[in-house]
């Protein structure tokens, strides 16, 4: 390991509150960001299978929730919806590991702004605990959806959850606007100016390149959603009309007059497209290390994956109009979106062509992660594949409020990004706790959720092309989608099972914690900066030295080497050529 | 494909093209030490807490560009009338106090010299410290004067007198919920003097460390990006100002 002349070592906090809780460590900080996401999906996961049961049992009474109301059915909806999209997809790939690791493989002893880190954190912290406040002030949490639309996000009379709770949400979404500014400001600051001698931008691993782009997404999308907010809770509080034209609400007529509700969805999706991106990016990242780590061979086309990643985020900008064409909008301004929108599927395949190059001929080894980055691949092009469907507003307009679309978002945004947070998870562990995760536990993990996944959502493309309406929590009385009731069923099936196939996860997360095998500094044999130094890393990252960086990320069988794989700080690894 | 296959050779990129030289290039790659916890590396910091603040403006940017997108849609949007059943324009224009407005934005533009000034003062001040710190050697009182005072009270002097431009909107019977126009007016005001007022409270923290005898550098950071800062948000007063004023 070739490290330049020992710089000033950083005395580490001393007491469990400096250390732990309050810390200005991005390694605690990244763990602190993955357990509020752990929480948060399995409240979000709870969420959902309260739906999937009332929805092919819709009079059982449950226990704890007892009986569900469409009204609840709606809340359930919107509150699975926004946990899920910010505080597991945006906290867990972008935070959780950015945080962690995107330092170390810069070769930084820590995040440019330690402070701002930890205030970043805490604020998240805030947004979530206000979030659920929802759940239990009076009238219960909105029921909006995730998007909020106005004007019935934005009057407190329209509905049993949009009074307080609604406020709650949309103060928990500002509150959550600001924590990632903070977060996004850092990891962009961090990468332009604290990396190490050598590590050159067309150096970085390609998940230091997905987490930047993220963050540069996030820097610019989250001002947005932030001024939509405060015009929401203007609207609903100081009884302005941003977003609420003249409206009748249970026969009395509302103090609101010229308001547009497109303006909200316009604000919305300028924020809520590229927070999809937000929520695959990172997990792009991941399966990019991870498919060329464990193939054994260099990533197929690092440039273009970098061109990719950037065009993706450019693309990402000015698509948001194919949220809204059934809005009414001009066919003009809908041309326009869907042209862009089929445009980011260049890149997109671009990126999975390079995948597959990648894992072309490769000496492939199977282990958890790999499986994950994988299963994040053919997750990534099944529920892609309907996105160019969807890009055209002649086909958008009758599915666009089928199941075809939940179909469609939940495979390629949600599950696929799951599937990087897991690949990430089983890969990065040893580094991060000391000890490897169980790889049978982490096999049967893999294959249930693989095949549980496609189980539940695989179908809803039917459902939707079958007419099944989204959203409605009861339909086993509509005489046309009666016979859609078996499909149902067995979607909840596959719920339960998927769903109990994570407990397998949790189960090998906490006890490879403590009775895990002891992990070496490079168990998989990666090349990136974090495989040099301890396990797990000490305080300063790399115990008072600075890395030099002397090669691309991925040099994997390269001829001549002694090794099938050169570290990045390894000066004579390539000295055959 | 040869470059597919892992037994035969990968191309490995030449020195200096940015895929993986052998040597590393001499420059590119960021600082390596100076984290804010007492290494005192104050370029690299002043540097980052610079580039730090570059970024920072971007979401503010964005947040007030959004707000400003919603004013111009919202003006161009007819309203439904009941009482007619017709759609009507309803845009009713805002009287702006006009003349205090011009004095705050002269108080604002004012205080952006003097932030400058402070910053010009501090940059010297701690560029000559070394010197001072010579047993002997006084460099006398001049440049002293204080500066980030003088902005600290202009500042304030400006959301003072937005406060009072608002009391004077009410008084001509314009109200935060009276039009949108009017929401617009409050709301983009509101917006850019809680920015103003996180500047004018870095500002006071900037003073109040030279009291707990900080070293100087360390509270010239805090005096240069806060000055960025302040030009910054004297620009966006003028933008802001020039929407309501000239798009009504």
């Amino acid at each position: 390991m070739a490290t330049s002349a020992t710089i000033h070592s950083h005395a580490a906090p001393q007491g469990f509150i400096r250390k732990y809780v309050f810390s200005l460590d991005h390694k605690v900080i990244g763990i602190q960001y993955y357990f509020l996401a752990l929480i948060a999906v399995f409240v979000g996961m709870f969420l959902s299978l309260l739906m999937r049961i009332h929805l092919i049992w819709p009079t059982a009474i449950l226990p704890i929730v007892g009986e569900i109301k469409p009204e609840t059915y709606l809340s359930l909806l919107t509150m699975h919806g926004t946990i899920m999209v910010f505080f597991v997809l945006t906290t867990a790939p972008q935070s959780g590991f950015g945080n962690y690791f995107l330092p170390i493989q810069i070769g930084a002893p820590d995040m440019a702004f330690p402070v701002l880190n930890m205030l970043s954190f805490w604020t998240t912290l805030v947004a979530f605990v206000v979030m659920i406040a929802a759940f239990f002030v009076t009238g219960g949490a909105p029921l909006h959806g995730w998007t909020g639309y106005a004007p019935l996000s934005a009057l407190p009379n329209s509905g049993p959850g949009e009074q307080l709770g609604a406020d709650l949400w949309i103060t928990s979404i500002a509150i959550f606007c600001v924590a990632s500014l903070m977060g996004a400001l850092n990891f962009i600051t961090t990468v332009l100016d604290l990396r190490a001698k050598g590590m050159t931008m067309m150096r970085m691993p390609l998940t230091v390149w997905a987490w930047f782009i993220t963050a540069i997404l996030g820097l610019l999308a989250f001002g947005v959603l932030l001024s939509a907010g405060i015009l929401l809770l203007l609207d609903r509080n100081l009884g302005t009309s941003f977003y609420v034209p003249l409206v009748v609400v249970n026969g009395q007529v509302m103090g609101h007059k010229g308001g547009s509700p497109l303006l909200w969805q316009h604000l919305f999706w300028f924020f809520g497209h590229p927070e999809v991106y937000i929520a695959i990016l990172p997990s792009m990242g991941v399966a990019s290390q991870l498919l060329s780590t464990f193939s054994r061979k260099p990533i197929f086309g690092y440039k273009a994956m970098v061109y990719a990643i950037m065009s993706i985020g450019v693309l990402g900008f000015v698509v948001w109009g194919h949220h809204m064409f059934m809005s009414g909008m001009s066919p003009y301004s809908a041309f326009a979106f869907s042209i862009m929108t089929m445009a980011i599927g260049v890149p997109s395949a671009i990126k999975t062509f390079n995948w597959l190059g990648t894992l072309h001929k490769g000496r492939i080894r199977f282990t958890t992660p790999m499986l994950f980055a994988i299963g994040f691949v053919s997750l990534f092009v099944s529920g892609g594949l309907s996105g160019p469907f969807l890009a055209q507003p002649v086909l958008d307009i009758p599915l666009h409020d089928t199941y075809f679309v939940v179909g469609h978002f939940h495979l390629i945004m949600g599950v696929a990004s799951i599937f990087g947070i897991f690949g990430a998870t089983y890969y990065w562990f040893p580094k991060m706790f000391g000890r490897m995760m169980s790889e049978s536990l982490g096999r049967i993990h893999f294959v249930i959720t693989l095949i549980g996944t496609y189980c539940i959502f695989m179908p809803m493309h039917y459902l939707g092309m079958a007419g099944q309406t989204r959203r409605y929590s009861q339909f086993t009385e509509v005489h046309y989608m009666t016979h859609l009731i078996p499909l149902q069923t067995f979607m909840t099936y596959a719920a339960f099972i998927t769903i109990a196939a994570q407990f397998i996860f949790l189960i090998n997360l906490f006890w490879s914690m403590f009775k895990g095998p002891k992990a070496s500094d490079n168990p998989w044999e990666s090349t990136t900066l974090e495989w040099i130094t301890a396990t797990p890393p000490p305080h300063d990252n790399f115990g008072g030295h600075t890395p030099v960086v002397y090669h691309g990320p991925y040099e994997y069988s390269v001829p001549g080497a002694t090794k099938d794989y050169v570290m990045q700080t390894d000066p004579a690894g390539v000295t055959a050529h | 494909m040869a470059t597919l296959s892992s037994t035969v050779p990968v191309k490995i990129p030449e020195t200096g093209k940015g895929g993986g030289g052998v040597h590393p290039p001499a420059y590119g790659g960021g600082g390596d030490g100076g984290r804010g916890d007492g290494y005192p590396d104050y370029g690299q910091r002043l540097r980052r807490a610079r580039l730090g603040l570059a970024i920072a403006l971007a979401p503010i940017f964005m947040f007030f560009i959004s707000i400003t997108s919603a004013y111009i849609v919202r003006q161009g949007l007819p309203t439904f009338d009941d009482k007619t059943n017709t759609y009507i324009r309803e845009w009713i224009p805002v009287q702006l106090p006009l003349a205090l407005l011009l004095v705050n934005t002269g108080l604002l533009a004012a205080s952006s010299i003097t932030a400058e000034l402070a910053r010009r003062q501090i940059t010297r001040q701690s560029a000559l410290a070394p010197v001072e710190s010579i047993p002997g050697v006084s460099l006398g009182d001049e440049g002293r004067f204080p500066w980030i005072y003088v902005t600290v009270a202009l500042g304030s002097g400006f959301l003072v007198g937005q406060w009072m431009a608002w009391q004077e909107l009410a008084s001509r019977g314009f109200y935060m919920a009276t039009s949108a126009s009017s929401s617009f007016v409050y709301l983009l005001t509101a917006a850019h003097g809680v920015h103003l007022a996180g500047g004018v409270i870095v500002l006071v923290y900037a003073a109040t460390i030279s009291l707990l005898h900080k070293p100087i550098e360390a509270r010239r950071i805090v005096v240069d990006v806060t000055a960025w800062y302040w030009h910054f948000m004297f620009l966006l007063w003028v933008g802001i100002f020039a929407l309501l004023w000239f798009v009504k």
